[in-house]
């Protein structure tokens, strides 16, 4: 355990001791100030059933930074590693593949999710400063970063797997994003595929982040996901870990 | 503390080694010789547990280092050969890194970083960022992480490679010292390091082990083992005729200029004919402008032992 705290220990610092992440941090900071605004300024126009809350999680701009930013989370993870060739003092101490794994997912995971937390003060000043009812019950407010949370690991380890797939970062961007985005549009299928059965569009709607989001803003907290993510980030986990060991073993 | 058996290992079309058996004992600094590709580096890797072999086992203080890896490891310092580093740590936070990595904490940890600082020479530069120093502080660096757990067996893959003489005197020293502690198995093209700090010497060439013994005896066992040379006039007498009857004299070889006489004397390894070839010239009136022993060295045996028919 001691091991597994002092390689997150190290991976943390190499996020927070480099100037890309307060780059990223700033930029995400910027871009969510942004939609909160248009939010607002959506709300001022007409009286809506919508909250903030609502507006805000289900915009085009929430749904652009939350994908973008974990290919840049999490490139680097492995694959620097692997270019570098710092793998070698890596795994010849005596650490275990599985605590390198957890250590470099749970660091993109802490920093994803201070990438969010600032933006919860939106919600919370706002529904001090004027009216309650605009942000609605207090479940809308925290339900949806109960989700950016759950979703997050599923993301995070996607990126992860990215990583450790190949020693180049510009590429494992590329694989994590990709991944991403498929499984984000994953109920496009039903409009490529021609016979769009009902079973096809149950499964693809089980799965929609977009839907998850929409009724989690609601408030509605539908406890599928938390089944449904958690165990997916542990799956694509266990294939990082064994494609980390494969690729170590084939140097 | 090492022991390595049938060791093979082997890429898609190419074998890196094959069937290496030797055994490293307990204090000895052994260096493990050969060309470029010869396996040197496959072998170092296997030991340390970064690749697993094809077939045969390795043993490092009795722990078999692929079933056995964490224990194995506890007992090994490695320093690759390509000396990576985390080039946004400085070199105070690597250290405390790795040593905390290798099982060591609170005033342990810091006493042994400043130990491994002060053996090293990093005291000056603790605070430095590792991507801003030289190649020489890279090494002393990789080298203060291999040592700051203080291991049984240091493993060190080419540690002088790339260094200036200045440095290379340096780490040579470090490395005889360490020797006094620590089982050291290190490889190197440099071979008058190896006759100078090394016990014993593995030499491998394409994956199979030519000849494992000390300096003295590698160098006593090829045939250009001993070469006297001398220049002398010798009056109206044949030197080739007169020294070859010297004994132990294997062979002569002369050429004249100006009225001397080059002779080029092979003689049998660990012998000094010197004192002979003078009491000769002494009798035969002969005048000695050059008497010179020429020793064998390791690199006639590299060579001889490892020469490609290209």
């Amino acid at each position: 355990m001691k091991r597994l705290f002092t390689l997150l220990q190290r991976e943390l610092s190499v996020f927070y001791y480099s100037p890309i992440a307060y780059i990223v941090l700033f930029l995400f900071l910027i871009l969510n100030g942004l939609s909160f605004w248009f939010a607002i300024a959506l709300l001022n126009r007409a009286p809506s059933e919508n909250t903030v809350v609502q507006v805000f999680f289900n915009s085009a701009f929430f749904w652009i930074s939350y994908l973008l930013v974990f290919p840049v989370i999490t490139m680097r993870s492995f694959a620097e590693e692997f270019k570098l060739g710092t793998i070698e003092t890596l795994m010849t101490a005596p650490v275990r593949d599985w605590e390198v794994v957890a250590s470099k997912f749970m660091a993109a995971m802490l920093f994803y999710l201070s990438l969010w937390l600032p933006s919860l003060f939106y919600f919370l000043i706002f529904g001090w400063l004027g009216n309650r009812s605009a942000i609605g019950s207090a479940a809308q407010v925290w339900a949806p970063y109960l989700l950016l949370l759950v979703m997050g690991t599923f993301n995070v380890a996607l990126g992860c797997l990215a990583s450790a797939m190949t020693s180049d970062q510009i590429v494992a961007a590329m694989i994590s994003l990709m991944l991403t985005i498929g499984f984000f549009f994953v109920t496009l299928i039903n409009y490529v595929v021609n016979s769009s059965s009902p079973i096809l569009r149950e499964m693809t709607a089980y799965v929609a982040q977009l839907d998850h989001m929409d009724s989690f803003s609601r408030g509605v907290v539908d406890s599928r996901v938390f089944v449904f993510y958690p165990s997916m980030a542990f799956l694509l986990l266990f294939i990082t870990y064994q494609i980390f060991q494969y690729r170590r073993w084939k140097v | 503390m090492i022991k390595v058996e049938q060791l093979t290992k082997r890429y898609p079309g190419v074998v890196a080694i094959q069937d290496l058996s030797f055994e490293v004992d307990k204090g000895e600094i052994v260096g493990f010789l050969g060309p470029n590709g010869a396996g040197k580096s496959t072998t170092m890797r296997i030991l340390s547990s970064f690749v697993p072999p094809t077939f045969g086992r390795a043993y490092i203080a009795g722990h078999d280092v692929f079933r056995d890896s964490l224990k194995a490891r506890r007992h090994l310092g490695y320093l690759p050969e390509s000396v990576p580093l985390y080039g946004d740590m400085r070199v105070n936070e690597y250290l405390r890194y790795r040593g905390s990595l290798k099982g060591l904490s609170g005033k342990k940890l810091q006493n042994r970083a400043d130990a491994v600082k002060e053996l090293c020479g990093l005291k000056e530069i603790e605070h430095k960022l590792i991507a801003s120093l030289s190649k020489g502080y890279r090494q002393r660096v990789g080298l203060a992480e291999a040592l700051i757990h203080e291991p049984d067996l240091l493993i060190l893959d080419e540690p002088t490679i790339g260094l200036d003489p200045n440095q290379i005197r340096h780490v040579r020293e470090l490395i005889k010292s360490l020797g006094k502690r620590h089982t050291i198995l290190l490889s190197t093209h440099i071979l008058s390091e190896v006759e100078v700090t090394c016990s014993r010497v593995i030499i491998i060439h394409r994956g199979k082990i030519e000849a494992s013994d000390t300096p003295e005896n590698l160098v006593g066992r090829i045939r250009t083992s001993g070469t006297i040379r001398v220049e002398a006039t010798t009056g109206s007498d044949d030197p080739v005729e007169v020294l070859e009857r010297i004994d132990g004299v294997k062979s002569v070889v002369a050429n004249q200029e100006d009225g001397w006489h080059r002779c080029l004397i092979r003689v049998e390894a660990n012998s000094d004919l010197r004192e002979d070839i003078f009491r000769l010239a002494v009798e035969r009136r002969w005048k000695i402008r050059e008497l010179t022993q020429e020793r064998a060295t390791l690199e006639d045996v590299f060579v001889e032992l490892t020469h490609t028919d290209n």
